[in-house]
């Protein structure tokens, strides 16, 4: 097929040269999203990178004119979100696509995640391009949390309440840390009124960190099912077309979801307690965070010592940042890994379990439960981990990726990429 | 297969050895479910049911509860009770509205204008709360959306889904509210100042039961009756539909343009399926699944 641009930007117009020649922006550009070698054997799973684009995109988009609207004060904030809902020109779906496409986010990063855990994607060479994901991820916990405070309803009320009181937790600078994010002795107009400011500075942080995790990709190359390298011009596909259509599939249905919830379910994955404005001297009967923290929820509550309950919770998540040195399998993708195949389904099973149990007020068999699944969720991490690598036989690994869609020795027409493109995949950028 | 089993395994015990912890939380009874013209993806509200609503909040419960985020133009936007403007502005000219101040300095009452807010019946939470036992009476504004019982699992999930999905839990649990007052059991001790409710969380409510059968007069037919029952069960179900309308002005065009918006993008997934399938062609198509070795199709 000659279809395939070659591998290299070549300028056509005078403008194009002169330009290039002093930024080759153009060039970047090409060589990372249309020339960029793609191993040819991706799944769906490997769409949701540019699910999370689109939507780092909508939230900032939906924020900014939200933020036109509303008024960051204890005493106007809940108000000003309801003339958003009824007065201003389509404002309720500014908010509803805000509000539920912070819960669509962290659906695509937990798949996004999971997926990376099963096929190994943290392994050499990946290990800073995954290490920079869990920073996306630790930053964007930091940005829900801000953003559900912003409607200064019950929940956002005490869910600020909880939340800055765990930090006051850590020793020394706690309560200089808790101060700051109160900018007073509780929380208040100055907290609403900061977080508003934090909340609006951190997607840009995001975005930055993003523009590494990107350039880290196309360092290293994508990872793939198999889990082996591209080895031949036959492993791989220019991304432009082959991944640029899919991931514009994958994300247009992805939207159907999305849109699902905006237009009929709006408040589902919120709670209902937000719709009653913040009040300091009642406290709701159950205070829980979205959906998308309750495992950790659950794990700062199954320790009944409040500063051995924050480390466990935030050790669940930096633990996510140490995964390329605890696994010692030399196998990236768990398909041939029949062992620790089944130990993960088993980590994402508890990991529901410890969502579930996130919701549940802190009594009886729930808070057991919670410490059994507390214990299985780090013991992944810590034994299974460095233990499967060690005793498990994998299966056999094809001879290429071009292998393990055809089978051996069988013979595919039109080659991938051009030749030399997949063997230096890094020539720009 | 023993993933899936270990994870069934995984899921029962925790059902088998967790549920009773919840008993002692859920001791009032789940809102009896009701059928609401809105719900839905093709839900509309019932214009008459919401006049008739805004009449029983008018006369009956405006006396305690403010509605402060409701404008009187509301009433005649598109998607709510339907009241022309002529009917809106008279309405409004019935309240007095504190405005001001004036070029004296002075605050004055005047005839409230559609624009206005609907007046509180208090002029401030503690003149609220000092009048009603020590307890302000919850602004109506979004009261619906604010109030929802739990469903638990597993019908918490099938709620989210298209065509079983459920929304309408507030509603659901004001419409019991309201006919949920009945004499307390044997035993059961009411404090001074509080009343039993069949459906409230911990069954003792401040407020006393707000509404009586023929408490309000509904409009008549042709025939002289009155097009629906005059029954607290029937105010109870219009004073809620008008509560979902106040909580939530724009959702008939939320529901409108979500099923374009979703019928598009089920069109446009459909063609670029097709179009990625034909550029995948060229190279001899696409592989699918988790573990794609054991789909070797090509």
């Amino acid at each position: 097929m000659s279809a395939h641009a070659s591998n290299a930007y070549v300028p056509k117009s005078r403008l194009a040269k002169w330009f290039e020649s002093r930024l080759p922006l153009v060039g970047l550009v090409h060589s990372s999203f249309v020339a960029y070698p793609v191993p040819r054997n991706l799944n769906y799973f490997w769409t949701f990178g540019a699910i999370l684009s689109a939507f780092l995109g909508i939230q900032i988009i939906t924020g900014v004119w939200l933020a036109m609207h509303y008024e960051p004060s204890a005493k106007g904030a809940f108000d000003s979100v309801e003339h958003i809902m009824r007065d201003v020109n389509y404002g309720w779906l500014l908010r509803y696509m805000h509000a539920n496409g912070a819960s669509m986010f962290f659906v695509a990063v937990y798949v996004h995640i999971f997926r990376a855990l099963y096929y190994g994607s943290y392994k050499a060479p990946r290990e800073v391009l995954y290490i920079l994901g869990v920073v996306i991820y630790l930053l964007m916990m930091a940005t829900a949390f801000l953003g559900y405070t912003l409607p200064w309803g019950q929940m956002s009320f005490w869910g600020a309440t909880v939340i800055t009181n765990i930090l006051a937790a850590i020793p020394v600078v706690g309560d200089t840390i808790q101060s700051l994010l109160w900018g007073g002795y509780s929380v208040g107009n100055p907290t609403v009124n900061r977080f508003f400011s934090l909340h609006f500075l951190l997607p840009w942080m995001i975005a930055g960190v993003v523009v590494l995790h990107v350039w880290a990709l196309h360092v290293t190359g994508q990872n793939n099912p198999a889990g082996i390298p591209i080895k031949s011009s036959k492993d791989a596909v220019p991304f432009t077309p082959y991944a640029t259509v899919k991931d514009v599939f994958a994300t247009v249905v992805f939207m159907i979801l999305f849109a699902w919830f905006v237009f009929y379910q709006p408040n589902y994955l919120g709670h209902a307690d937000n719709y009653v404005p913040a009040n300091p001297a009642v406290t709701p009967a159950h205070i829980v965070p979205e959906w998308y923290f309750l495992p950790f929820y659950a794990i700062l509550r199954a320790v009944p010592d409040k500063l051995g309950g924050v480390i466990l919770m935030f050790s669940a998540v930096v633990i996510l940042a140490f995964a390329p040195w605890l696994d010692t399998s030399r196998v990236r993708s768990a398909n041939y890994r029949p062992i620790y195949r089944q130990f993960f389904w088993v980590f994402v099973a508890v990991c529901f379990l410890l969502g579930w149990l996130g919701a549940k007020p802190p009594e009886g068999g729930y808070v057991v439960a919670s410490q059994i699944c507390t214990a299985y969720y780090f013991a992944h991490f810590l034994i299974v981990m460095p233990l499967c690598g060690l005793y498990e036989t994998p299966t056999k690994l094809p001879g290429s990726i071009l292998e393990s869609v055809t089978g051996p020795g069988k013979q595919v027409s039109g080659a991938g990429m051009p030749v030399g493109a997949a063997a230096a995949p890094t020539t720009k950028g | 297969m023993r993933a899936k089993s270990l994870i069934a395994a995984a899921l029962a015990a925790a059902l088998i050895g967790l549920s009773p912890a919840s008993a002692e939380d859920g001791h009032a009874p789940n809102p009896p479910r009701q059928q609401w013209s809105y719900a839905g993806v093709f839900g509309r509200f019932d214009q008459a049911q919401l006049q008739r609503g805004f009449q029983v909040y008018k006369e009956v419960c405006s006396a305690c509860h403010s509605m402060r985020l409701v404008s009187f133009r509301n009433l005649a936007e598109a998607g709510g009770p339907g009241y022309s403007a002529a009917q809106v502005k008279a309405l409004a000219a019935s309240y007095q509205v504190k405005d001001g101040p004036n070029d004296a300095g002075d605050m004055f009452d005047r005839p409230g204008r559609p624009a206005d807010r609907f007046p509180p019946p208090f002029p401030n939470d503690q003149a609220a709360a000092a009048a009603n036992g020590g307890k302000a009476p919850p602004d109506f504004s979004v009261l619906a959306k604010a109030r929802t019982y739990e469903r638990g699992f597993p019908w918490f999930i099938f709620d989210a889904m298209p065509f079983v999905g459920y929304s309408e839990q507030g509603v659901d649990y004001i419409h019991a509210l309201l006919v949920g007052y009945e004499d307390p059991p044997k035993g059961f001790e009411v404090p001074d100042g509080g009343h039993y409710n069949k459906y409230f969380p911990g069954h003792i409510i401040a407020m006393p039961k707000p509404i009586s059968d023929g408490q309000v007069t509904y409009p008549k037919d042709a025939k002289g009756n009155p097009v629906v029952p005059e029954t607290v069960d029937q105010y109870s179900k219009d004073v809620s539909a008008f509560m979902a309308w106040a909580a939530e002005p724009h959702m008939m065009a939320r529901k409108a343009l979500g099923f374009r918006v979703i019928l598009f993008l089920i069109v446009l997934s459909g063609l670029l399926y097709y179009v990625k399938k034909k550029i995948w062609a060229r190279v001899g198509g696409e592989v699918h699944g988790l573990q794609p070795e054991l789909h070797k199709t090509y």
